[in-house]
C-alpha cells in the first residue's frame, strides 16, 4: 500500500473531522450539567454545523464570520459571568473555543491542537466530579481520542483497527501510570490562591431558619464516613456536633459573633469511643465529632462552645482520628457573659410563648420542673414530625407552638430553646448530624445530608450544658432508627433513604463501599496518605527525593521491560519450520567461523562450506538439498521435513 | 571549537553506511527525537500537572500520568515501527536527463507486526509514503529528478515514521551503492547526418527504400511513426515496425563532425541521432574521443551507444 506522499497540510479527511467532533461532544457532554444552557446549545450547533459542512463537502465559513462569532461568544460569556477569569468561565471558554476551532480546521496538522484541547477538557471535568462513573466515561472517551489521533498517522486504517491500537496503547500505559500515581511526590495544593468558585459547598450552614434542615434532609449526598475502632455507640447516642447557634432574630438562628471566652472545660468523662472520620469537603471550617470531643489527630481548635474548628475551610476530603467521651459535664463554670447571651431574646416577638414560659416559671419554680413541662407540652399537644410543615407568620414560635404544630427538627429545636430562654434557662441551638447508617460490607458508618439535625442545649447549675433533643420527645424513632422510620410513608423522601428490599440495600451498600474505597485510595491519595502507604510497603525515611528516585528507577525498568517485549515482536523470526532448521544448521557453522553472507544463496553457501569442511560434504549437501526442496519446490514431500530435522539435529562438526 | 566538535560528532553519529546488500534496521541505525508537536504536548502535560497540584485533582493526576506514559510509549512504538525492516536496493532502469529516475527499494517486513506510515524521503523532499503489512514485502519506487547525464546516485535517503501519535520522529539514514544511468537529454529533433552515410554506390539512402521486415516490441525512445498501430488495435501490445536495411549502408555518428557545438550539446545531438537512427532501422556506429562503437542495430546497441554518451 503506497501512495505519493503529499504534504501533511492537505485538507483533513471527513473521517478525521467526524472523529474529532465525536471527541469534543463526548468530552464536554458532562459539562452540560453545570454550564449555562445557551453554551451547551451553542457548542452543539457549532459542531453540527461543521458536521453538515463536511457532509456536504462545502467550504468553511470565512475568517471574518468566525472572528465575529468568537467575539460574540466571548462577549456573551462576559455578560453571563461578569468576568473572564475564574474556573467556571475558564471551562466554558475552553469548551466554546474548542468547538469554534473546528470551524477553522483547514489543515490536518490543526487537528493535533484540537486533540490537545480535548485532553484538557477531560481535566476540567474533574473539577466537578471525580466519581467512578465519570472516570470510566472519560477512559472510554480517551480510547476514541486516541483512535482519532492515530488517524493522523495511519490514515488508511479502519476505525476498528485504530480502536484496537488505541486500546492496546492504553493497556500498555496502565502499569506505568499506576507506578507514577503511587510514587510521584505529591504536593499539597493550592500553589496559589484559587478563585472563590473553586469549591462546591453543601451541607450545614452557620445559620438555621425554618426549612433549612428539612431541605437538606432531601439530599442523599454523603456528609462523612466513620469507622469506629471499638464497638460503635448506639444510634441514639450518635450526635455529630456541628455549628452552635446563639443568636435569634425571630426567624433565623446564627452563630453570632464569637465572644472572648475561656477554654471549654469537660469533666466527669466516661464512655470513651475512638473513630476515624472521612469528611467530604464542605467548604466550611468546622469538623464533625461525636459529643464531646477530647482528642483529634489533626490540628484544630476547640471553641468554648465545643465546636471543632480548623483554620482553613475544608476544601478537600479530610480524614481524621477522633476521641470522644459520650458522658460528660460541660462548662460547669460558664462565664456570666456567655450565660447572658444564652438568655437573649428578640423583644416583642412571640408574646404567647413568652407568656407561657413565664407562667410555668411562676407555677413550677425549679429549672427541672420547667424543662419537664416543656417536653410534656410537646408530647401532649399532638405535635407532628413532618418534612412539609405549613408556613409560619411573623411570630414563628407562637405560630408553631400554638397553631400549626407541624414541623421538622429545626422547628422543635428553635421553639424549645426559645421557651427555655423565656423561662430564664440559658439555652442554645446545636446543629449537626444525628445517627448513621451501617455498611457491613466496609464495616463503617455513612452519615448523609439527610441525617442533618438540630437539637438544644440548656445550662443548669452544677450540671453544665446538657443536650435536650425535643425531636426525640415527639418522634423517638427519628433518634433511634433514623429519618425513614420517623416519617409517614407518603412523604417524598429520597429513594435511597427509605428502607428497601434486602438486595437493593445490599447493592446500595456495595456501591457505597466501592465509592468509599475509591475516595480513600484514589481521590484521597494526598501527601499524608502517600506517606502512610509507602511506609506500609516497607519504605523507610521517606523523602520526596527518595520517592522521585524510586519512581524513576521503577519506571525506567518498566519501560525497558516493555521495550524488550515490544521489540521482540518486531524481530524477524523464521516462521517456516524448514527455515528454522536451516538457521540452526547455519548457527552450528557460525560457531566454526563460517558465516553465511547475506547475499549468499543456500547452494553457493554449501559449495563454500564444502571446500572448508570437505569431510562433511555429503551431509552438508544433503541438508542443503532438503532445505532447498522444502523452501522452493512445491513437490516437496512431507517426510522431507522430518528428514531435515533429523539431519540437522545430528549435524556435528 | 565547540561547533567543530559538534559537527564532528554529528558526522560521526550520522556517518553513512553505504550498503550494497540488504540493510536491516537496528538500534544503531535508528534515531529518535521528539517532534515539535511532541514538545508542545509535553508543555500541555506540564500545564495539566500544575492544574492537578493546584486543585488537588487526584483523577487529574491519573489522567496526566496516563497521557505522559502514552507519550513515552509512543517512542517505543515509533522505534518498533522501523526496527528489523529489511531493505534492499533494486536496479533502476536508465533514464534520459530531465526525466525522473525511479529508484527501486525492496522493503521486507519479516515480523508478525504491521508497519504503518513509513516515509522514504530524499534530501530534496521527494518522498513516498507507504504501509507494510505483517510478513509482507513491497517494492517502493522513489522518483528522483535526473538532472545530469552520467551516474545518478540515490544519495542519502531518510526513512522515517511518526507513528503512532506524531509525538516522536524516528528515522534512519539509508545510503545504497545503487545508481541510475542517466543518458544525455536528446536534443530537439534534427535531421540525421545522412550526408555522411556511406554505401557502396555513394548514393544517399532515404527512408523510402527500406523494406519492412517485421515487428519488435516497443522500447522507450522509439519514434511514434514507427509504432504499429494496427498491431496495437489487435491487442498485440505496443510494437514497432522494423525495416531491414540493406547491408553496407552504414551511418556514422561522429563526435568530430559536431565541432561547432558545445560539449554537452554535442552529446545531446548524438543522443538524438542514436534514437532516430535506431528508430529508422539504420545501421549506425558511434565515434567518440577514445571510443568507437562499430555500426550495428538493435536495442542493445542503442543502449550501448547511449551509455557511452552518458559516461563520456
Amino acid at each position: 500500500m503506497t501512495e505519493a506522499h503529499s504534504s501533511r497540510s492537505h485538507s483533513p479527511a471527513p473521517v478525521l473531522i467526524y472523529g474529532l467532533l465525536a471527541c469534543i461532544l463526548l468530552v464536554s457532554a458532562p459539562h452540560a450539567l453545570h454550564l449555562p444552557v445557551w453554551v451547551s446549545m451553542l457548542v452543539v450547533l457549532v459542531l453540527g454545523w461543521r458536521a453538515w459542512l463536511t457532509y456536504r463537502g462545502a467550504a468553511l465559513p470565512p475568517y471574518w464570520l468566525l472572528l465575529t462569532l468568537t467575539l460574540i461568544s466571548i462577549g456573551s460569556l462576559w455578560i453571563s459571568f461578569h468576568t473572564l477569569f475564574g474556573r467556571e468561565v475558564g471551562v466554558t471558554l475552553l469548551t466554546v473555543l474548542t468547538a469554534l476551532k473546528m470551524l477553522e480546521l483547514r489543515a490536518t496538522r490543526d487537528a493535533t491542537i484540537v486533540i490537545y484541547l480535548v485532553c484538557f477538557i477531560i481535566l476540567t471535568q474533574f473539577f466537578y466530579s471525580q466519581s467512578i462513573a465519570l472516570a470510566l466515561l472519560m477512559l472510554a472517551t480517551l480510547v476514541l481520542i486516541l483512535s482519532t489521533w492515530l488517524h493522523l498517522q495511519t490514515a488508511p486504517l479502519s476505525l476498528r483497527a485504530r480502536l484496537r491500537i488505541a486500546v492496546l496503547l492504553l493497556a500498555q500505559a496502565i502499569p506505568l501510570t499506576l507506578i507514577l500515581f503511587v510514587l510521584f511526590p505529591r504536593v499539597q495544593g493550592p500553589l496559589w490562591g484559587l478563585p472563590q468558585d473553586a469549591y462546591a459547598s453543601s451541607g450545614l450552614g452557620n445559620t438555621m431558619s425554618p426549612g433549612s434542615i428539612s431541605k437538606l434532609s432531601l439530599s442523599e449526598a454523603v456528609a462523612f464516613r466513620v469507622s469506629f475502632t471499638g464497638p460503635a455507640p448506639l444510634h441514639e447516642q450518635m450526635y455529630w456536633r456541628g455549628p452552635v447557634l446563639w443568636d435569634f432574630d425571630g426567624r433565623t438562628w446564627t452563630t453570632g459573633k464569637a465572644l472572648q471566652a475561656k477554654r471549654a472545660q469537660l469533666d466527669q468523662l466516661s464512655n470513651a469511643t475512638n473513630y476515624t472520620v472521612t469528611l467530604e469537603p464542605h467548604n466550611k471550617n468546622w469538623l464533625f465529632t461525636l459529643e464531646m470531643p477530647t482528642q483529634l489527630s489533626i490540628p484544630a481548635a476547640l471553641s468554648s462552645d465545643f465546636q471543632v474548628l480548623q483554620q482553613q475551610p475544608v476544601t478537600a476530603r479530610l480524614r481524621y482520628d477522633a476521641h470522644s467521651q459520650l458522658s460528660y459535664r460541660a462548662n460547669v463554670e460558664e462565664e456570666t457573659q456567655q450565660l447572658r447571651r444564652a438568655l437573649a431574646l428578640p423583644a416583642r416577638l412571640n408574646p404567647r410563648t413568652q407568656q407561657l414560659a413565664a407562667e410555668w416559671r411562676a407555677k413550677l419554680g425549679s429549672d427541672d420542673a420547667v424543662l419537664r413541662a416543656a417536653l410534656n407540652y410537646f408530647t401532649r399537644e399532638n405535635f407532628q414530625y413532618t418534612l412539609e410543615p405549613p408556613p409560619l407568620g411573623v411570630h414563628t414560635v407562637d405560630d408553631f407552638l400554638f397553631e400549626t404544630r407541624q414541623g421538622f427538627c429545626e422547628h422543635y429545636a428553635s421553639s424549645f430553646v426559645f421557651l427555655m430562654r423565656a423561662a430564664g434557662i440559658p439555652a442554645r441551638v446545636v446543629t449537626g448530624y444525628q445517627g448513621a447508617e451501617y455498611n457491613d460490607l466496609g464495616n463503617y458508618y455513612i452519615v448523609r445530608q439527610s441525617d442533618a439535625h438540630a437539637w438544644a442545649e440548656i445550662w443548669l447549675t452544677e450540671r453544665g450544658w446538657i443536650r435536650i433533643d425535643p425531636t426525640a420527645a415527639i418522634s423517638p424513632a427519628r433518634v433511634q432508627s433514623g429519618l425513614a422510620a420517623a416519617l409517614p410513608d407518603s412523604l417524598a423522601l429520597p429513594f435511597l433513604a427509605r428502607t428497601q428490599s434486602p438486595w437493593l440495600l445490599k447493592l446500595r451498600f456495595n456501591l457505597d463501599a466501592l465509592t468509599n474505597q475509591w475516595n480513600q485510595w484514589v481521590l484521597g491519595y494526598n501527601p499524608e496518605r502517600q506517606f502512610a502507604f509507602l511506609t506500609r510497603l516497607g519504605m523507610e525515611a521517606i523523602t520526596w527525593q527518595k520517592m522521585a528516585l524510586s519512581m524513576t528507577a521503577i519506571s525506567a525498568s518498566l519501560i525497558g521491560l516493555l521495550a524488550l517485549l515490544l521489540i521482540r515482536r518486531a524481530s524477524s523470526r523464521p516462521t517456516d519450520a524448514a527455515q528454522r532448521l536451516y538457521h540452526k544448521f547455519c548457527r552450528q557453522l557460525e560457531k566454526q567461523g563460517i558465516v553465511r553472507n547475506p547475499h549468499e544463496g543456500p547452494q553457493d553457501f554449501a559449495a563454500r562450506v564444502v571446500q572448508i569442511l570437505p569431510h562433511l560434504a555429503a551431509t552438508i549437501m544433503d541438508i542443503t538439498a532438503d532445505y532447498v526442496a522444502l523452501r522452493y519446490e512445491l513437490s516437496a514431500q512431507a517426510n522431507t521435513l522430518q528428514g531435515l530435522r533429523r539431519k540437522v539435529n545430528a549435524f556435528r562438526i | 571549537m565547540l561547533n567543530v566538535l559538534r559537527q564532528k560528532f554529528r558526522t560521526w553519529l550520522f556517518r553513512p553506511h553505504i550498503a550494497s546488500g540488504t540493510v536491516t534496521l537496528n538500534q544503531r541505525r535508528i534515531f529518535i527525537l521528539p517532534t515539535r508537536q511532541g514538545l508542545f504536548f509535553a508543555f500541555v502535560l506540564l500545564l495539566m500537572l500544575i492544574g492537578d497540584i493546584n486543585y488537588n485533582l487526584s483523577l487529574g493526576y491519573a489522567l496526566t500520568f496516563l497521557l505522559s506514559t502514552l507519550a513515552i510509549l509512543t517512542m517505543l512504538h515509533a522505534f518498533r515501527n522501523m526496527v528489523q525492516l529489511e531493505i534492499r536496493a533494486g536496479h533502476p532502469a536508465p533514464v534520459f536527463a530531465g526525466e525522473f529516475a525511479h529508484f527501486v527499494f525492496h522493503f521486507h517486513n519479516s515480523a508478525k507486526l504491521p508497519r504503518y506510515h513509513l516515509v522514504l524521503q530524499h534530501s530534496n523532499k521527494h518522498s513516498v509514503l507507504f504501509d507494510l503489512a505483517a510478513r509482507q514485502s513491497t517494492e517502493i519506487k522513489l522518483p528522483l529528478p535526473a538532472v545530469q547525464r552520467g551516474w545518478l546516485s540515490s544519495g542519502r535517503l531518510t526513512l522515517y515514521t511518526e507513528f503512532p501519535l506524531g509525538l516522536f520522529h524516528a528515522w534512519s539514514y539509508l545510503q545504497f551503492d545503487t545508481r541510475c544511468l542517466v543518458y544525455p537529454q536528446p536534443a530537439a529533433p534534427l535531421p540525421l547526418p545522412l550526408r555522411a552515410a556511406q554505401d557502396g554506390t555513394g548514393t544517399l539512402n532515404t527512408a523510402g527504400d527500406e523494406d519492412f521486415s517485421g515487428l519488435r516490441s516497443y522500447v522507450a525512445g522509439d519514434a511514434l511513426p514507427r509504432i504499429a498501430w494496427k498491431a496495437l488495435a489487435r491487442e498485440q501490445g505496443l510494437q514497432v515496425k522494423q525495416f531491414s536495411t540493406p547491408q553496407g549502408r552504414q551511418l556514422w555518428l561522429d563526435w568530430a563532425s559536431l565541432a561547432h557545438l558545445a560539449y554537452e550539446s554535442r552529446l545531446q545531438v548524438l543522443a538524438r541521432w542514436v534514437l532516430d537512427a535506431e528508430a529508422q532501422g539504420l545501421q549506425y556506429g558511434l565515434r567518440l574521443p577514445g571510443i568507437e562503437l562499430p555500426p550495428n542495430q538493435g536495442t542493445h546497441h542503442r543502449n550501448e551507444c547511449l551509455r557511452a554518451l552518458a559516461l563520456s
